[in-house]
């Protein structure tokens, strides 16, 4: 600051505006074009990437992980965050395998039940009884796990889906070259933008994050609000849970183990702000789509073992956090 | 009325108060209590001596966590900085133990440091910061090894993982001796004074002129390094290098002890006896639960219901300082 002030005033000020169009400007569109750069630069390196296959094969693989993540947007937006989600995850896939003894509607319902019971309680005890969400959610995480080794006899049981069953047929099954649940994954995103751009509820998720107890003087109902946030990020995890086991059809209790750091990953590196506030559910869906990205070039390249992934995604993800803890200083100036 | 009902809340807020200050210790009695009384085979040497043995490594990590919760913020990391130590040290032990343990050590070092500077520095909350240490770390160490299982053929680290001294294993003789300096060190020095006003209130630290970033890299080091000689520790007793699963899930572990041991949340308070006491709590819980042919999974449910009931008893003070 003491430098700028040595400057004359004019200067000054359009010095910072334009640093501060550019800072939003990479706040909002950073990961779009890092994605489009890295999925250009991909096709010209690799013949097997910019094949329809290929594409519709980092489609599927997405569409599970953007389940998860929507939740967890609207969550983060709120200033909360939800830990449990790989968990649920996995309980919805093993719970869904469990429920296709009664049908495929039961299979499908059983998890939604069980995983929404699971946001619910999150929800209680962060909106209501004032307790840190992180804790909350990292409780629920180990429950969650626990519920599902009970569920599985210690882990030992795999539940098959049978192929022919409905849930599996719609799982598998696609549309317009794409399968069902990047879908239903697109038909969700759609509805949460819209949900948050348009809707009052969206809004005040919003001022939640932005400042709790503003929003509490503005009269907004913030526990509820907050308690349907956690209750969605439940049934959401759970959901994609269903559909994934569906998917590979199996329930098995071991998938899902950091799926909440994937997800919280996608969601910081689509631009959202981890304090709360401010962030798209557009940049979500593109930050999901980078790390499948990345993960399918290292499938590419071959020679490297899949633990570069997440050496890769780790290093991604302090990088973008750095540049936004650098550009939200330089817009607060 | 008035005063019956101000007397009423008095009560409950003193009733939180003595149960955030001194449940885990009560916890731990009744459990010991009940499991001398009524579980079989619980008072053996060799079963005492068990299960020290295996509470020792989340012990280590959770006074390196319970510092940094003590400065409000949290280290995600230390599971995944267990197995980078547990990678390197079978890589370097040719050179010999002394070399061996160092790099760990070093490594333990370097990565408290990304995160203190990360969270100091840059200021971004720790959870995110730790987070992709978390994230990258484990895939690190695998790549380290190139994926291996290595085996450990130090016979002085071997002797070291499964030796005792004075019918207390060595392991356990290590965890008591750091649980003892670092609760000195939170208590008795200067470092340990300015950790817990930076956890108080980080902007009136740095106002009274502390030096509040030193204060965060430091702790977020010795963070790092005490999750680094966890994992060293975690790896003489398996005799074998595996960063796949050494590690794994301590994260949880250590911030379950450390906030079950009566630490806040909100930083300003750390509690080291009450974090070995929270890691012996849990320890004892999954002891009681499976020898008394409870399966794992219950063990976890009940984990996870102490998570909530210990952070609602220290409820009370978040509220008094909204």
């Amino acid at each position: 600051m003491s430098l700028v002030s040595t400057v004359p005033a004019q200067d000054a000020a359009a010095g910072t505006g334009r640093r501060e169009r550019i800072a939003a400007v990479v706040q909002r569109s950073g990961a779009y074009i890092v994605l489009l750069l890295m999925v250009i630069v991909s096709s010209f390196a690799f013949d097997s990437f910019a094949t329809t296959g290929n594409a519709q094969n980092i489609a599927i693989q997405s569409s599970f992980l953007a389940i998860v993540a929507l939740g967890m947007t609207f969550v983060i937006l709120s200033g909360g965050i939800d830990l449990s989600v790989g968990s649920v995850f996995a309980l919805g896939g093993v719970l869904a395998a469990y429920g296709i003894r009664w049908g495929s509607l039961a299979a499908l319902l059983l998890p939604l039940l069980v995983c929404g019971a699971i946001g619910l309680l999150n929800g209680v005890l962060v909106a209501y009884g004032r307790l840190a969400p992180f804790i909350v959610t990292l409780a629920t995480l180990l429950g969650a796990r626990g519920l599902l080794l009970v569920i599985t006899d210690e882990g030992s049981i795999t539940r098959i889906i049978p192929s022919d069953s409905l849930l599996v047929r719609a799982a598998q099954g696609s549309f317009l070259g794409l399968g069902w649940p990047v879908w239903i994954a697109v038909g969700l995103f759609a509805l949460g933008a819209l949900v948050l751009q348009r809707t009052r509820t969206g809004r005040s998720v919003l001022a939640i994050g932005g400042s709790r107890d503003a929003a509490l003087l503005m009269g907004l109902p913030v526990a509820r609000r907050t308690m349907l946030l956690y209750l969605a990020s439940g049934l959401l995890a759970g959901l994609a849970g269903a559909l994934a086991a569906a998917y590979s059809g199996s329930g098995v209790t071991i998938v899902g183990v950091g799926l909440e750091l994937d997800a919280i990953a996608a969601v910081v590196i689509g631009g959202t702000l981890l304090t709360g506030g401010a962030g798209t559910i557009g940049g979500t869906l593109c930050g999901v789509l980078l790390l499948r990205v990345i993960q399918n070039v290292i499938n590419q390249i071959g020679t490297l073992g899949s633990s570069y992934q997440s050496v890769v995604s780790g290093g991604f993800l302090v990088v973008v956090v750095v540049i936004q803890a650098y550009l939200s200083r330089e817009q607060r100036l | 009325m008035a005063e019956a009902v101000a007397r009423r809340t008095v009560d409950t807020a003193t009733a939180r108060r003595w149960l955030r200050d001194n449940g885990v210790y009560a916890a731990v009695v009744l459990l010991l209590v009940y499991n001398l009384a009524f579980t079989a085979n619980f008072a053996t040497v060799s079963n005492v001596t068990t299960q020290l043995v295996q509470v020792a490594p989340v012990v280590i990590v959770a006074l390196g966590m319970a510092m940094v919760i003590g400065t409000e913020g949290v280290d995600l990391s230390v599971g995944s900085v267990m197995a980078i130590a547990a990678a390197l040290l079978p890589l370097y032990l040719g050179y010999g133990l002394v070399a061996g343990v160092v790099t760990a050590l070093l490594a333990g070092a370097v990565a408290g440091l990304l995160n203190g500077v990360l969270v100091a520095v840059v200021r971004i909350q720790p959870i995110v910061a730790t987070l992709a240490l978390l994230v990258g770390g484990r895939g690190l160490a695998i790549v380290l090894v190139d994926g291996q299982i290595k085996d450990i053929r130090n016979d002085a680290l071997l002797s070291f993982g499964s030796g005792d001294a004075a019918g207390i294993p060595y392991v356990v003789w290590l965890a008591a001796v750091l649980s003892i300096a670092v609760g000195l060190l939170v208590r008795y020095t200067t470092f340990g004074r300015r950790l817990v006003a930076v956890g108080d209130n980080r902007s009136a630290s740095a106002l009274a002129g502390l030096p509040v970033r030193r204060v965060l890299i430091v702790t977020y080091v010795l963070s790092g390094l005490l999750a680094a000689v966890a994992g060293i520790v975690a790896t003489a007793r398996l005799t074998a290098s595996d960063p796949s699963s050494i590690g794994n899930l301590y994260e949880l572990s250590a911030i379950t002890a450390v906030v079950v041991g009566g630490t806040s949340l909100s930083g300003g308070r750390v509690r080291i006896l009450g974090t070995v006491m929270g890691a012996l709590l849990i320890q004892l819980i999954r002891a009681t639960l499976i020898k008394n042919d409870l399966p794992d999974s219950i063990a976890q449910l009940v984990q996870a219901a102490i998570i909530v009931l210990a952070v609602y008893a220290q409820r009370e003070r978040r509220a008094g300082a909204a």
